[in-house]
């Protein structure tokens, strides 16, 4: 029996608002010692009262234009009722049935491997809420602690239709969602710090069949990996039950990241009925087509098309240009390079090469690197005019970035111009030549590639410094000198 | 000043005279009593109320009844019981209450004081603890309309922290005195003269209306159908409200917290269990009840259609005249302990006030006379923010009368 796949996303964004979304508290809570960031109303005090974060709202906007959505012109708040410690009210502040958002889809390149093309995920709404507090446990202990300054941060979430059919049209999804969250600058995006949380939706069915199997909820996945491990761990074990004569159960399971495998979370859940009703705190608002207007010119180019452009327009290769267009960051800082009159192949190679290397050893965005894109243009014009060779430049460009120093100050106390002067060569040359007699005679016996380590010496002597093309030109004069004496011997 | 103790006082237990509070002491003061302590007004103390405001008799606090000053054998009606009686002895010359269903103007007319609730959203609740959010108003309580206007203008306004605060200016109240009603349209609605109604109760209102009427004011008669229905409503939207305004309240963070064996849910529902009184317990019930799935289409959603029915009643009546004049309640004050078996008989109390606070209205209660030795409230409706209207209506009425004057005998 073939079985086919069926993965919807909930997608929880954290956005990067100064404010929380119901009070004027400081959104970032991560920083901060404990219930530091509270007042009132994040607290749930008696008498307080919420006032929407005009900023969210606004985001998640731009948000559902990007995912191609529709904005209805009216929508509103709902109260979401469940008891737990971490939510300070006793109910959420949410939207339930007219979201900010609705109908709009993302084009993944599909899973070829299953012959899936690339396609539209539906994205089923987006919507904005508030965030719950932060528990802390200690099993054993008979107490766990509650930090509120998590409690109020604005959520967005993406809720996708059940349209991917494998772990790989999953992580697709998800890293174009990713991209273009980053790229608007609504959110940092990252899911180790929680800021971008991933709950699934998995069944399974026959192929050909359209009756939806019964889902499974899968939470606590803390990384685009555990994303795509857990949904190939789950699609596995339901066709398992399945085929051993059982039936999926509907419940929410857990990844276990270090065991790899999902658990089920049922014990001691009360049933959910959220009795939703619209919040009476909050006026409904209607956001005109003018204001939508206002904010769709806000929208950036995002990753595909960048891409898409730069292997156009620049003739980079797909792989390249996909890499330099992933963040918003670093799409920007290889077109202001070039913008300094360096060429993008060269750009790209020393980004994506040498500076990424850098970077990735100190986890440290292309935002905070010491080398700007100024500096960067700087050196490339360097070896471009034959003052550095490249290896040359590649140990200026890590001098750069432990200091922050201007390229052609390093070079120039550092003495690491490039040695043209020809003079200067022959002396080394002679010198490699009179201390290598065998690579000389092999040489002349008919081995070039001795003229290559006889090369290599003349560059030792150098410090690297000569340049190579005419170190190699004058090593090779030199030895057909030696060639023409040797025959000329007796 | 004396304050119901619904709102919050700063550094001052706040206990909504319920046991889930007893000790809780508020970090910040409400809107309303903030701007009140900027005017200069000393605060005497907390008003002893019916828990978290429900009820019509201040027989539902956690800690004691009030007594009726009139008749201490009596109750001095509810939720903020205390603030009318407090006015009512003398014991404050005036006092901030809060009126859902007609929690202001009920226990103004069984004490014979002057009571008003604002226009929905005229003073901010930021701090007034949530009862029944699209219903839940801050007003005065004084001897008469003239205070009544000094107090609301010092509360009256927007409120940044309460998004549902109106943004449109505050008019002068005080100036809006001018004692003249002559060509006042007022409507008299006969569905608010039932049968049923205490005989003594209809004859003081009656007088009044034609009081007004010698006043210049013009009678008329007019229809509000919907009033039959506002009674069911209110019962389903407030107290599907005030379930979802009362689930903070577990132990976790403030408050009474169970302490015993049992894991967390056992000490959450235990809390509850003993943290809240009967009628409190009944309203969140019912409430999760109409919200639950499977009835909220049937109970909440119809409800708020409803509302929508009695709010367009009003406007319509309000083309024709320019305020609307009734009693505030079928009878005046009960003894304690006569209603107390029989939920809905309490609740039949407040029929007349329901549809001001469905409509999110202005109305007031000024006193008009007594029967059988209690006092009797007129009840003066008006359109949106019209609470200007309505205390020059009251005033000049009291520029004529005397009975705003009585004292009781205490």
């Amino acid at each position: 029996m073939q079985y086919e796949t069926v993965i919807g996303l909930e997608v929880h964004v954290q956005l990067h608002t100064r404010s929380k979304m119901f009070c004027g508290c400081p959104a970032d809570y991560q920083a901060a010692e404990p219930n530091t960031r509270t007042c009132p109303v994040c607290l749930g005090l008696p008498g307080a009262l919420p006032v929407i974060n005009r900023r969210a709202v606004e985001y998640t906007v731009l948000t559902g234009l990007a995912l191609n959505c529709r904005i209805p012109e009216f929508t509103k708040f709902d109260r979401k009722n469940y008891p737990y410690p971490d939510l300070m009210k006793g109910y959420q502040i949410s939207q339930y049935d007219l979201p900010l958002a609705l109908d709009g889809f993302l084009e993944i390149d599909g899973d070829t491997q299953l012959g899936l093309g690339r396609r539209r995920i539906g994205v089923e709404r987006v919507h904005l809420e508030e965030d719950v507090a932060k528990l802390q446990h200690f099993p054993g202990e008979g107490y766990s602690l509650v930090d509120v300054n998590r409690s109020g941060v604005p959520l967005m979430e993406v809720v996708s239709k059940p349209d991917m059919r494998s772990a790989e049209e999953a992580r697709q999804y998800l890293t174009l969602l990713h991209s273009i969250v980053q790229y608007l600058g609504v959110s940092t995006g990252n899911m180790q710090d929680g800021n971008f949380r991933c709950d699934a939706n998995v069944s399974i069915r026959p192929v050909g069949s359209q009756i939806l199997g019964t889902r499974t909820e899968v939470k606590n996945m803390n990384s685009f990996r555990a994303v795509y491990q857990a949904l190939e761990y789950e699609v596995v074990r339901q066709r398992e039950v399945i085929e051993d004569g059982g039936a999926v159960v509907q419940e929410t399971r857990g990844w276990i990241e270090e065991r790899e495998v999902t658990v089920s979370q049922r014990s001691k859940e009360y049933a959910h009925d959220y009795r939703y009703f619209p919040e009476p705190d909050l006026p409904p608002l209607r956001i005109g087509p003018e204001r939508v207007a206002e904010l769709a010119a806000e929208l950036p180019e995002f990753a595909p098309q960048r891409s898409a452009r730069f292997q156009a327009d620049l003739a980079l290769s797909g792989y390249d240009a996909d890499l330099l267009a992933g963040s918003r960051s670093m799409a920007n800082y290889f077109e202001t390079t070039l913008t300094l009159a360096a060429t993008a192949k060269e750009v790209a190679n020393w980004m994506l090469g040498d500076l990424a290397r850098l970077l990735n050893q100190d986890h440290r965005e292309i935002d905070a690197s010491p080398v700007t894109p100024q500096r960067l243009a700087d050196l490339l014009a360097l070896v471009a005019d034959g003052t550095l060779s490249t290896s040359l430049a590649k140990t200026v460009l890590e001098e750069m970035y432990a200091t922050g120093g201007e390229p052609a100050d390093i070079v120039r106390e550092q003495g690491l111009g490039q040695i043209s002067d020809t003079g200067a060569i022959e002396a080394a040359v002679a010198e490699a030549i009179a201390a290598n007699p065998k690579a000389v005679a092999d040489y002349i016996s008919g081995k070039d590639t001795a003229a290559r380590f006889l090369m290599g010496q003349v560059m030792r002597l150098t410090k690297g410094q000569a340049q190579p093309e005419l170190a190699l030109r004058l090593v090779q004069e030199g030895l057909e000198l030696q060639k023409t004496r040797g025959s000329l011997e007796p | 000043m004396q304050i119901k103790d619904l709102l919050c006082t700063n550094g001052i237990a706040t206990t909504c005279a319920s046991r889930m509070l007893a000790e809780y002491i508020p970090v910040y003061d409400a809107t309303a009593v903030a701007r009140l302590r900027e005017h200069g007004a000393v605060l005497l103390g907390k008003g002893n109320m019916d828990e978290f405001g429900m009820g019509s008799s201040t027989e539902n606090s956690a800690f004691f009844p009030t007594r009726n000053p009139w008749d201490t054998g009596r109750v001095p009606g509810g939720s903020s019981g205390g603030s009318a009686a407090a006015v009512s002895a003398g014991a404050a010359p005036f006092a901030l209450g809060t009126d859902t269903g007609g929690s202001i103007r009920q226990p103004a007319s069984f004490c014979g004081v002057t009571g008003l609730k604002p226009t929905y959203g005229r003073v901010s609740r930021y701090g007034l603890v949530a009862y029944a959010s699209s219903l839940d108003q801050v007003g005065p309580i004084a001897r008469d309309a003239a205070d009544c206007a000094l107090i609301l203008q010092s509360i009256a306004g927007h409120d940044s922290r309460d998004a549902t605060s109106l943004p449109d200016a505050v008019p002068d109240y005080s100036a809006a005195l001018t004692g003249d009603i002559s060509g006042l349209r007022l409507g008299v609605p006969s569905e608010y003269f039932a049968e049923g109604m205490d005989a003594g109760v209809r004859a003081a209102v009656t007088a009044a209306i034609d009081q007004l009427a010698a006043l210049g004011a013009e009678i008329r008669e007019v229809s509000l159908p919907t009033t039959q229905y506002a009674l069911a409503c209110y019962y389903i939207i407030a107290p599907s409200e005030c379930s979802a305004n009362l689930a903070r309240y577990d132990g976790v963070k403030y408050g009474y917290s169970h302490q015993g064996d049992g894991d967390m849910w056992e000490a959450m529902e235990r809390t509850r269990q003993h943290g809240f009184g009967p009628e409190v317990k009944r309203r969140i019930m019912l409430g999760a009840f109409a919200l639950s799935s499977g009835y909220y289409d049937a109970y909440y959603h119809k409800a708020q259609q409803v509302r929508t029915l009695i709010r367009q009643d009003f406007a319509h009546v309000f083309e024709e005249v320019d305020a609307l004049a009734a009693p505030v309640s079928p009878v005046v004050a009960f003894p304690i302990g006569e209603r107390t078996d029989d939920p809905v008989r309490m609740y039949l109390v407040d029929v007349y006030t329901l549809p001001v606070n469905m409509a999110g209205l202005p109305a007031m209660s000024v006193p008009c006379g007594f029967s059988n030795g209690l006092p009797v409230g007129l009840q003066l409706i008006g359109p949106h923010l019209s609470e200007d209207r309505l205390l020059n209506i009251a005033h000049t009425y009291q520029q004529a009368t005397e009975w705003h004057r009585e004292r009781p005998g205490i």
